[in-house]
């Protein structure tokens, strides 16, 4: 049983991050049409975020320690962050330990001027076009951006830790009556789902109770209906993909304790999330979230021990497999809706 | 009128082998000049370096090359000369390799078999190069090493550590310098029954391709040799990013050590995910919980952070090491690069002056004099000792380091602190060990 809770638990924290990306996906495909291969890559560009903020964080002066040597044998170049020599040792490191959740502040902006960039600088050009076009465009995109990432960071994992008070795991299984170190869980993974929980509630909340977000949601049902109204929906729309970056970006920020952040992290999740956007059903936003849940909890189930050896290889294929089923019997995926993607 | 002897038929037969022939790779033929495949003509030769430049493993294959560039440049006579002052093999004078200069071309393996293949082939035909150099992967190296004896190349091997390839799949135009997974079970078993006890239980995690099964199959027999039982021995997808679900079961399994299989980035995530459980906290068996790292290497250590602290692994060479071939080698890259060289930085380097100094001391570029002068070669002054290139199996026997993450490391370098040099009588074996055999050197093939 204390198996089974731990891969509830990994199936809602691997979910969480499906869902977020998924999600992101959804609202581009849902409000402009186009089928963005490039989301992994944002959900990258966001995790190398969290990276740069460490990075900013830990600007240094460089002083010569003369009673220390390098490797060869030269006077230490000691470095000293600037924020310790501004706020002292101990607030200095306190900031830098809190580098990650901090780096949501430089995420948010970054993230909406990248998708802005990227939907009216090249994306707005395909609308009209193929989704085949679309895809090849955007999988091109992706791996520019993933090249231009390895430049300037190179192509091995960066560590990114937690801050400390989150580093530990929690005796999960005493809370739900079990003994004590039965069930245990990292801190920062419940963080992780608390979080996506907050990001996934405020996106609905924006589209179901903002006037911004009904006009949204108008235009995802019949665009041309709202535009005859006289209202700029292509405007809302562009915005709304900025929204999608900063999802994902602020996703991939998060996600960086758990996954050390390379630079092609993002095709990893792409191709599992573009798999949950079409069991969830295209277009829909519940059915993204839903999917991204029940497939990230049936991919934890099938790496259990117990489950592969009855079935080797299944942790591998059973996203794929589900996939194939819910799509022969929902063609339109699980909360689909009628017409889309079927013209 | 004449009657033609020739049928349709046997027309056609002529022209398919005919054809057949003009459409044979050349590079399995050499030509009639030449004795053997790319025999050098000029006042120049060309070495092939192929190494990831792109992939998971870019940073260590960017790093292979740049020693593989300080090896030409010594063997040139450019620079201080590096390791060619503390080589016990006085052959190479830095004035090229037998009146020509050395020059040589780079490939983009990309950490895959068939790109890697691609991109040796491409440099023996287009290029002409008379030996390859370099990988971070054994699959790449059997792939390759399988290509250059077809060809009739020497292939050189770089980072490679599965038993497989001096193993299974070893040829007599392949040879490895680096150490191999059966060395590393030899080398940290008892370091690990002193440090952890004999009554041990432990997990495996194991990256599901050739090195993984190997190291396994290693690991299991050297420590099940000290008394520890192995619980379970589970395969991880490569590349599988978040291995919770893996993990997760080990915590309440019985297990009291975690043994990571894993290399580059898989390493780096499980290791950090494996501390994140809260693994090392654990008390399992009235022991404290272990986790093990068998094959270490830098950037990994760099990669993982905080969370190696501590834990065992082993590696072929370390820049820390004090004799004077690693001083010099350290002491060349580190005044070209501004940072210490890594342990596959190394291995390329001097697997390049060590093919160099065969050439020389053979007085010949034939791969099979070339070889000849490898086997059984016994050298020293190139970091790990005293060191037999064997003939056998042209597997090199030197000591080994054991490793462990250092607690309180000084800079970004010396995150691995040296445990211990295992001595090389500690890791030998019998070529025809169970765990090497299935597979043999066959003969030398110069491509002629």
């Amino acid at each position: 049983m204390d198996a089974i809770i731990i891969q509830i638990l990994n199936g809602l924290d691997k979910g969480s991050a499906y869902a977020l990306i998924a999600l992101g996906l959804t609202l581009i495909f849902g409000t402009l049409g186009v089928v963005n291969f490039a989301h992994g890559a944002l959900f990258m560009i966001g995790a190398f975020c969290a990276v740069t903020m460490q990075k900013l964080l830990t600007l240094s002066t460089q002083t010569i320690d003369p009673e220390k040597v390098d490797f060869l044998g030269k006077p230490l170049v000691v470095d000293t962050p600037y924020v310790v020599n501004w706020f002292g040792p101990e607030t200095g490191a306190a900031i830098i330990d809190w580098a990650v959740p901090l780096a949501i502040l430089l995420a948010i902006p970054v993230m909406i001027l990248i998708g802005f960039v990227m939907e009216r600088g090249l994306i707005k050009h395909f609308y009209k076009r193929a989704h085949a076009d679309q895809i090849l465009v955007t999988f091109g995109l992706a791996i520019v951006l993933q090249e231009i990432i390895k430049y300037f960071y190179g192509a091995n994992p960066i560590p990114s830790p937690a801050p400390a008070v989150f580093r530990g795991s929690l005796d999960f299984g005493v809370w739900i009556g079990f003994e004590a170190n039965q069930i245990i869980y990292p801190y920062w993974r419940l963080v992780y789902f608390a979080f996506s929980a907050v990001i996934i509630g405020g996106v609905f909340a924006f589209l179901q109770f903002t006037t911004f977000g009904m006009v949204v949601r108008a235009g995802m049902a019949d665009r041309e209906t709202v535009g005859i109204l006289g209202i700029d929906i292509d405007k809302r729309f562009t915005l709304m993909f900025g929204l999608a970056a900063a999802v994902a970006g602020v996703a991939g920020v998060m996600y960086v304790p758990i996954l050390s952040p390379n630079y092609n992290m993002g095709m990893d999740f792409l191709v599992l999330s573009f798999v949950v956007v079409v069991v969830g059903g295209m277009g829909s936003l519940p059915g993204a979230v839903l999917a991204g849940f029940l497939l990230g909890i049936l991919q934890s189930f099938a790496s259990m021990n117990e489950i592969k050896s009855l079935i080797p290889g299944i942790d591998q294929i059973i996203i794929y497999l589900v996939a194939i089923i819910i799509l022969l019997t929902r063609p339109r995926g699980l909360m689909g809706r009628k017409g889309v993607m079927e013209g | 009128m004449s009657k033609s002897t020739y049928s349709r038929r046997r027309v056609l037969k002529s022209g398919a082998l005919s054809g057949a022939a003009l459409a044979m790779p050349t590079i399995f033929t050499a030509s009639s000049a030449s004795a053997f495949t790319n025999e050098p003509t000029g006042d120049t030769v060309t070495f092939g370096f192929n190494v990831p430049q792109t992939g998971a493993y870019a940073e260590e294959g960017l790093d292979e090359l740049r020693a593989q560039e300080l090896a030409v440049e010594h063997i040139n006579g450019i620079g201080d000369g590096g390791m060619l002052n503390t080589f016990s093999s006085k052959a190479l004078d830095g004035t090229g390799l037998m009146g020509k200069r050395v020059t040589f071309v780079t490939g983009d393996t990309q950490t895959k078999s068939d790109v890697a293949r691609a991109t040796a082939q491409s440099m023996i035909q287009k290029d002409g190069v008379i030996m390859i150099n370099g990988g971070s992967s054994s699959g790449v190296a059997v792939a390759v090493q399988g290509l250059c004896q077809e060809a009739g190349i020497i292939f050189m091997a770089g980072l490679t550590h599965s038993n497989d390839t001096t193993g299974k799949d070893r040829k007599a135009n392949g040879f490895r310098h680096f150490f191999n997974a059966y060395m590393s079970g030899a080398a940290l078993a008892p370091v690990l029954g002193n440090a952890y006890g004999a009554d041990r239980r432990a997990y495996h995690l194991t990256a599901d391709y050739t090195w993984g099964w190997t190291q396994e199959e290693s690991i299991v027999a050297s420590t099940e040799a000290l008394g520890w039982t192995t619980t379970n021995k589970v395969m991880t997808p490569v590349g599988a990013g978040d291995f919770s679900s893996y993990i997760a079961p080990v915590l309440n399994s019985g297990a009291d050590v975690l043994i990571l299989n894993h290399y580059g980035a898989d390493m780096v995530n499980s290791l950090t995910q494996a501390v994140q459980f809260g693994l090392r906290d654990k008390q399992v068996n009235g022991k404290t919980f272990e986790i093990v790292v068998p094959l270490y290497s830098e950037l990994m250590a760099a990669g993982a952070g905080a969370n190696i602290q501590g834990v065992y692994g082993s590696m072929n060479w370390n820049w820390q090491l004090q004799d004077a071939g690693t001083q010099a080698f350290v002491r060349s890259f580190g005044e070209k690069f501004g940072f210490p060289p890594s342990n596959a930085a190394h291995t390329c380097y001097v697997q390049t002056l060590l093919y160099a100094d065969a050439v020389a001391r053979a007085g010949s570029f034939n791969p099979c004099a070339v070889a000849e002068a490898l086997e059984d070669l016994e050298f020293d002054g190139m970091g790990n000792g005293p060191t037999t290139y064997r003939g056998a199996d042209h597997q090199c026997f030197k000591d080994v380091l054991v490793m462990k993450g250092a607690e309180s490391p000084t800079s970004a370098y010396d995150t691995l602190e040296i445990v211990e040099i295992t001595p090389r009588a500690q890791v030998e074996y019998d070529p025809e060990h169970p765990m090497f055999t299935g597979g043999a050197l066959g003969e030398c093939n110069p491509g002629a």
